[in-house]
């Protein structure tokens, strides 16, 4: 295990710890099943799994509160997972059934919950960011101090609306921040091959919008500069930067070659930076845990995703009429 | 010659098109080194190198606006769009600069791209990952609108593509992609644009269609040919402009028509090629012209995908019902 920034001596209590490896293997246990599923055929077109990447959603969530909101693109399980949102319900999405999200019309990139505050799931890529500043407009309009979070990728990065909307964000002082998943590929293409520079989070800086480098694999790291974002946005200083180094282990989706990156390179990082492992050392050994307790964990959230999987294979398949509805509202 | 699938036949087109002519270049997101979402250009990053290849950042807009200025300059532009569905803030570039360039500097300047992108349902994706929205390209004055229907069709109509001069967006129904293989002839041989294929001769009723679509009529004309009803099936192949002779002089022998295609009804291109047949063979027509489409609504997801896609038990009830009309 890397020695980590915050790792030394982490002011972190048990419970939290505990929370963060629940709720981290929660969304990796979900995703290997999701994985699972796609390879029975029962989960159509692309599935995005997030495996790797959980102490961003996790570390973010912690730091947020009630109210505030959430948009992503469409490698999204992760992230509805981490709001709250029910397992349940986002698997049969995944698998076309009337009792997902979308009723099983959305698929895994599309699905939303307004209680939690998840504005989507989105496929086109970078698109789901200007929506972010816009749910940021809308609550600086109302006159609260909520914060939203708008997370797009490294290739995503490359978007041209992307720097409209920094423009402006920072020019109304938008109460957003701008999670950017340096996850180092966009499909087949590294960030190297694809950015003038790898340095993300300075992104902003031609729009004055202040940005930070942050270790996305290790959860602590990620609440601290959640809270600092945070911070900032509420105290009506604008928009904020925060580009989370991360890794996915699985291919792009479940289709992938592979042909862009060695076996090595994602074992080394497995080896080296997970983010489960992480929590799970601090756990062990600041004598928070046993292993026996973690087991236990394990065991809970295995009951909870055979669940989702259950109810995602026996939920009815939407009804033929659902091609017409919601087209328009009811007249 | 090689039995090739139509992704194969892409494949070939677009290297022949690389080694005859070095004014033609390839880019697009994960073309090179991915070889292309759907393995379209797989190979040709290793044997036309890098500057002939090139994966781009992540930019549609880009894609499109760089080969429009790269054509005008002289180059010849293969850029992919990896979805169909992506292509909506491309159709910027292709409205407001492809296509009027020739007119806008009274052919002074001209725009030699070629923009090809995936479409259509069949790998039960939602929305943006199966649509087709070709009817809103074709009615882009200036722009060319070209879908092959088999792996030969795909060679030689994607080489003339290339070497037309103007912009032409290519789709490629990505259901056929491995659907099946055909004899191809890799011989350099490009396909006439703007002119519609006979695939089958018949007396009483014309089928019209395109792409992925081709290959359920052509099931319906079997099955109906077995109950004695005689197929005429057109492959539209080019949608813009659309080769009205073909589809007339068809339907003046037939009497009867009916237009098949994925996308929504709604002022999809079956209505053009209604109204046109309407305006100009009226009193050739037995029967009203019929629509055989995909429904006015979101194209849906895994599960409904079946009920959403035109298939061949759709087109053959349709050619009975105006059969029996008159
Ligand atoms: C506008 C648009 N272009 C292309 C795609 C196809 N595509 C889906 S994901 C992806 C790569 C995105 O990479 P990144 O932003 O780094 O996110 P990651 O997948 O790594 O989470 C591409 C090219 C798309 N969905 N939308
Ligand atoms: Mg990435």
């Amino acid at each position: 295990m890397a020695v980590r920034k915050t790792s030394k001596k982490p002011n972190v209590s048990k419970d939290e710890l505990l929370a963060f490896y629940r709720e981290m293997l929660l969304i990796r246990r979900f995703e290997e099943k999701a994985g699972q599923l796609y390879g029975m055929g029962l989960i159509g077109g692309f599935c995005h799994l997030y495996i790797g990447q959980e102490a961003i959603v996790v570390g973010l969530e912690a730091a947020a509160d009630e109210g505030d909101k959430r948009i992503t693109s469409y490698r999204d399980h992760g992230h509805m997972l981490a709001c709250g949102m029910d397992p349940k319900g986002v698997m049969a999405e995944l698998t076309g059934r009337s009792g997902g999200y979308s009723g099983g019309k959305g698929g895994s990139m599309h699905m939303f919950s307004k209680e939690k505050h998840f504005y989507g799931g989105h496929g086109i890529v970078g698109a789901q960011v200007p929506l972010g500043a816009g749910l940021a407009f809308a609550d600086k309009y109302l006159g609260n101090d909520r914060v939203s979070f708008a997370y797009f990728g490294d290739g995503a990065a490359n978007q041209g609306q992307i720097y409209e909307t920094f423009n402006m964000a920072s020019l109304w002082k938008l109460p957003v921040i701008f999670v950017i998943e340096n996850n180092q590929y966009a499909m087949g293409t590294s960030l190297q091959r694809a950015s003038s520079s790898p340095e993300l989070w300075t992104r902003g800086a031609a729009f004055g919008i202040p940005g930070e480098s942050v270790d996305g694999m290790d959860v602590l790291a990620v609440k601290e500069a959640g809270e600092k974002a945070i911070a900032h946005c509420r105290a009506g200083k604008g928009p904020y930067i925060l580009e989370m180094k991360t890794y996915r282990y699985r291919g792009h989706s479940m289709s992938d070659p592979a042909k862009y990156r060695t076996r090595d390179e994602v074992q080394k990082v497995r080896d080296e930076r997970d983010a489960i492992e992480h929590v799970r050392e601090l756990l062990l050994q600041g004598k928070h845990a046993t292993e026996e307790d973690l087991k236990a964990i394990d065991k809970d959230i295995k009951v909870i995703v055979n669940e989702a999987a259950e109810f995602a294979k026996e939920s009815p398949e939407p009804a033929l009429e659902e091609l017409w509805t919601d087209i328009y509202a009811e007249a | 010659m090689a039995e090739l699938t139509m992704i194969e036949a892409i494949r070939a087109a677009l290297f022949r098109a690389l080694t005859d002519d070095p004014d033609v270049i390839i880019f697009g997101e994960d073309v090179g080194i991915d070889g292309g979402v759907f393995r379209a250009t797989d190979g040709l990053i290793q044997r036309f190198g890098a500057s002939r290849v090139r994966d781009t950042p992540l930019s549609e807009t880009l894609i499109a606006g760089m080969a429009v200025g790269a054509a005008a300059h002289g180059l010849r532009p293969v850029a992919e769009i990896q979805f169909m569905g992506f292509i909506y803030p491309v159709l910027d570039q292709l409205a407001n600069h492809a296509s009027r360039l020739r007119n806008r500097t009274r052919g002074r300047l001209t725009c030699p791209m070629v923009l090809r992108a995936p479409f259509g349902g069949g790998i039960k994706a939602p929305e943006h990952h199966s649509e087709s929205t070709e009817a809103m390209l074709a009615h882009i004055p200036g722009l060319r609108v070209v879908v092959p229907s088999s792996p030969p069709r795909a060679y030689g109509l994607l080489l003339a593509a290339i070497r037309d001069p103007d912009p032409v967006v290519f789709l490629e129904p990505k259901r056929l992609y491995r659907s099946t293989s055909e004899e191809v002839e890799d011989d350099g041989e490009a396909l006439p644009l703007d002119k519609a294929f006979v695939l089958r001769e018949g007396e009483d009723v014309t089928i019209v269609t395109w792409g992925a679509m081709v290959a359920e009529a052509t099931e319906a004309a079997q099955q109906l040919a077995e109950t004695g009803v005689s197929v005429e099936l057109v492959d539209l192949a080019t949608l813009k402009p659309i080769d009205r002779a073909t589809i007339r002089s068809s339907v003046e022998k037939t009497g009867r028509c009916v237009v098949v295609h994925e996308a929504p009804l709604t002022a999809g291109l079956g209505a053009e090629i209604a109204a046109d047949l309407a305006e100009h063979c009226l009193t050739s027509l037995l029967a009203p012209i019929r629509r055989v489409t995909g429904y006015d609504t979101v194209m849906p997801y895994l599960r409904l995908e079946r009920h959403y896609l035109p298939n061949t038990a759709r087109i053959v009830e349709a050619v009975g019902g105006v059969m029996e009309f008159a």
